[in-house]
């Protein structure tokens, strides 16, 4: 089991993006998660609360996406939802495919409260352009 | 990072941080801020500077993944009999507990580092480095790293290696590509060990892994053989000679080379994967 090791990026990387916008806490971590990214969502979510202890992500809430697995095909070109032990085309049937999505590990957004309530409006329209 | 790019927004994701989307709204008066970073940042970085180590002084580096027991060790044993005349090898061994393979390796007159991992179930690339400095790198052509028995986490570690060998031996079932997709997806090449005992065994069905294997997309070669034996040893020797030329011009170009797996959605998508890709070129199977 390694999801605690992953864990354990999470805070670093969450920790960065905490002092760098001057957050007082951490509200929300968002993951992707695809099947073929070896790690287990149930897992992750016991091992974050041993993570996240006594840092300033220790109140967040641990969301995890799990993305599906598609798959493009090389010969036809289509497009397929797939299950992780059977990334052949949907269409054709073929197994030269390319995995366009399914095996991501990504740490996709946090939701952070500023230690400046002002700026977090600010630093929200900004995101929006 | 590669959010100022955009590069790391795809079709799976794109819908989560346009205007609008649920990650690009602040919610009760927090802020929301998209990252989309790799989370094996850390581990990638390290696993960059080890393959670096690797190609600075002209080393191929596989690593050899499996179930406890397939024939990692026996297999070295009778490569490292096959060409030790030729290669200059070395092993790094990954088990929780013992030197037994390292001292196995050892007997066959070669360099060999046991990293004993405790209870942790893989290698990963901070543990290799370590290793990596007990070794003399400039008198090496090659570096074999046999991972920790185990068909589950080795797959999701870089360790710096330029190519996966899975071994699947012939006890073991003939779906375990169906059963461990993420292992057998990372696979450069497949080998099917202990192929002697196919005679006594009627359940193993070596077609039947194969197109397992290839329900996974993966049209790495596969190559049965018998450590014992040494029915079909030749085979992959050759195929081992083939990536120690190809290793060879790589590092005469100034390319380098990451397992097969790496070049597929995670690496489309991150920023870690990104800042490498320049010296990193896609491997294609023959």
């Amino acid at each position: 089991m390694h999801e605690l090791s992953i864990c354990q990026e999470i805070i670093l990387q969450v920790n960065d993006i905490a002092f760098q916008n001057q957050a007082s806490s951490i509200e929300s971590i968002t993951l992707q998660v695809g099947p073929l990214s070896g790690v287990e969502a149930p897992l992750l979510k016991q091992a974050f609360s041993f993570a996240a202890a006594q840092t300033v992500a220790e109140n967040a809430e641990l969301i995890i996406e799990e993305l599906p697995v598609v798959v493009e095909c090389k010969q036809c070109g289509a497009h397929s939802n797939v299950v992780a032990n059977k990334l052949i085309c949907g269409q054709c049937g073929d197994y030269h495919t390319q995995l366009i999505s399914g095996d991501e590990m990504l740490l996709a957004s946090v939701e952070l409260t500023r230690e400046n309530p002002e700026e977090n409006i600010e630093l929200a329209e900004a995101n929006r352009v | 990072m590669c959010d100022t790019c955009g590069c790391n927004i795809t079709s799976g994701n794109q819908h989560l941080i346009k205007p609008g989307g649920k990650l690009s709204l602040a919610n009760n008066g927090a802020t929301s801020i998209s990252v989309l970073k790799n989370l094996m940042n850390e581990n990638d970085q390290v696993a960059a500077h080890n393959r670096e180590h690797f190609d600075k002084n002209n080393i191929l580096a596989v690593n050899l993944m499996s179930s406890p027991g397939s024939g990692k060790t026996a297999l070295l044993e009778s490569t490292i009999q096959q060409i030790k005349e030729q290669f200059r090898i070395a092993v790094i061994e990954g088990d929780l507990e013992t030197e037994n393979d390292a001292d196995r390796i050892r007997k066959q007159g070669v360099p060999a580092i046991q990293i004993t991992t405790g209870s942790a179930c893989h290698l990963d690339a901070h543990m290799v480095h370590d290793a990596v400095h007990g070794l003399s790198l400039k008198e090496l052509d090659i570096v074999f790293i046999e991972n920790v028995g185990n068909l589950v986490c080795p797959a999701s570690f870089d360790l710096g290696q330029h190519l996966n060998v899975t071994l699947l031996s012939v006890t073991e079932g003939d779906d375990k590509p169906a059963k461990y997709p993420v292992m057998f997806r990372a696979a450069d090449l497949i080998l099917l060990t202990k192929t002697d005992l196919l005679d006594v065994l009627d359940d193993f069905d070596t077609s039947k892994a194969e197109k397992n294997l290839r329900q996974l997309a993966s049209e790495a070669p596969v190559i049965e053989l018998s450590s014992r034996r040494g029915d079909g040893v030749s085979d992959w020797i050759t195929w081992l000679k083939q990536q120690v030329e190809a290793q060879l011009s790589r590092v005469k170009n100034g390319e380098s080379l990451k397992p097969a797996i790496q070049k597929e959605g995670a690496q489309l998508h991150t920023e870690t994967s990104h800042s490498h890709t320049a010296l990193t070129q896609n491997h294609t199977q023959a």
